[in-house]
């Protein structure tokens, strides 16, 4: 099982690999999009490439909930309403939501993944040591 | 993909990774405009023969059943220009495919007409498969024309599967085919 240390260290080189960005900008804080400018199909890239360093099989909408955020059931006038957050939260319980709650809007939405959340995105996955 | 930028498939095992080569000419239009007096051929036409070899490859292991599509060139190297009476050998690798889309490791050789091979270009590059969607057609080919462009790639000459044995065309392509020949029979 990796420790949390090998874990970000895997997370941080597929990102730097997918986004074309350097080692110092992949903090635990960073958020992908806003601070590393991935666009959706990087989101595929990011995939693919934590899928093969950890040996794991990623389903996309579990990690990236964009079924959510365009089903009309659960967005009203571009916010997400308090049963779509419900839903992300179950969805997506390694990502903190709490910031995304207060101003629901969508478009927030993609400000909301940092690397700490794909960390412990893959620590649900392969376990972390210690 | 509507035209061609490989010659012909000399390799193509189904799901793991294809090989073709581009002959490299002068009549070609790029050299009258990309270093006027010096012909070069631009790094970006390299790319387009790893996307026509890798994109058939995708496609291929999908069924020719999905839209598949250049979405991203994750990584490129270029050493050095191909020119004129080059001869280009492209292999592209299979990596991770899913519902979503590929992803596929390219590399380029000079195999001719210099003895001794030559290491071209390395690239790695994202395949995208396209939904349906409302006001795009399902297919981006028609399925006979498509058929015949393969055709001419020489790809059913080598096509194989895992365990080496010859790969027909499928079947919808086949029947797409026989649809339009009677049509012109009629």
């Amino acid at each position: 099982m990796p420790s949390k240390e090998e874990i970000f260290a895997k997370v941080q080189e597929a990102l730097v690999d997918a986004l074309g960005v350097d080692d110092d900008e992949v903090t635990p804080d960073a958020t992908l999009v806003g601070d590393l400018g991935a666009e959706s199909i990087d989101f595929l890239d990011i995939v693919f490439r934590l899928e093969k360093a950890f040996d794991i099989n990623i389903d996309r909408a579990e990690m990236f909930p964009e079924d959510i955020l365009t089903n009309a059931e659960y967005v009203e006038d571009g916010k997400v309403t308090p049963a779509g957050v419900a839903e992300l939260k179950k969805r997506m319980p390694f990502a903190d939501l709490t910031k995304f709650e207060k101003d629901p809007n969508v478009q927030n939405f993609g400000q909301l993944l940092t690397v700490s959340d794909m960390c412990r995105y893959v620590e649900t996955k392969v376990g972390v040591a210690g | 993909m509507r035209w061609y930028w490989i010659d012909r498939f000399l390799e193509f095992q189904s799901g793991s990774h294809a090989v073709t080569i581009k002959c490299v000419s002068l009549v070609e239009e790029e050299f009258e405009d990309y270093v006027p007096g010096h012909p070069l051929m631009p790094g970006s036409l390299n790319i387009e023969g790893f996307a026509q070899t890798g994109g058939l490859l995708v496609g291929e292991h999908g069924g020719f059943t999905k839209r598949v599509v250049l979405a991203k060139v994750s990584k490129a190297i270029f050493h050095e220009y191909a020119k004129p009476g080059d001869v280009l050998r492209y292999t592209c690798t299979l990596g991770e495919f899913n519902d979503n889309g590929a992803n596929v490791n390219c590399v380029s050789h000079i195999i001719s007409p210099d003895p001794e091979e030559r290491l071209h270009c390395e690239a790695e590059l994202m395949f995208g498969h396209v939904p349906p969607q409302p006001g795009i057609p399902d297919e981006m080919f028609e399925p006979q024309e498509f058929l015949s462009m393969i055709r001419i790639f020489g790809m059913y000459d080598v096509l194989v599967d895992a365990e080496g044995n010859r790969k027909p065309p499928p079947q919808h392509l086949l029947d797409a085919e026989r649809e339009k020949l009677a049509e012109y029979a009629m």
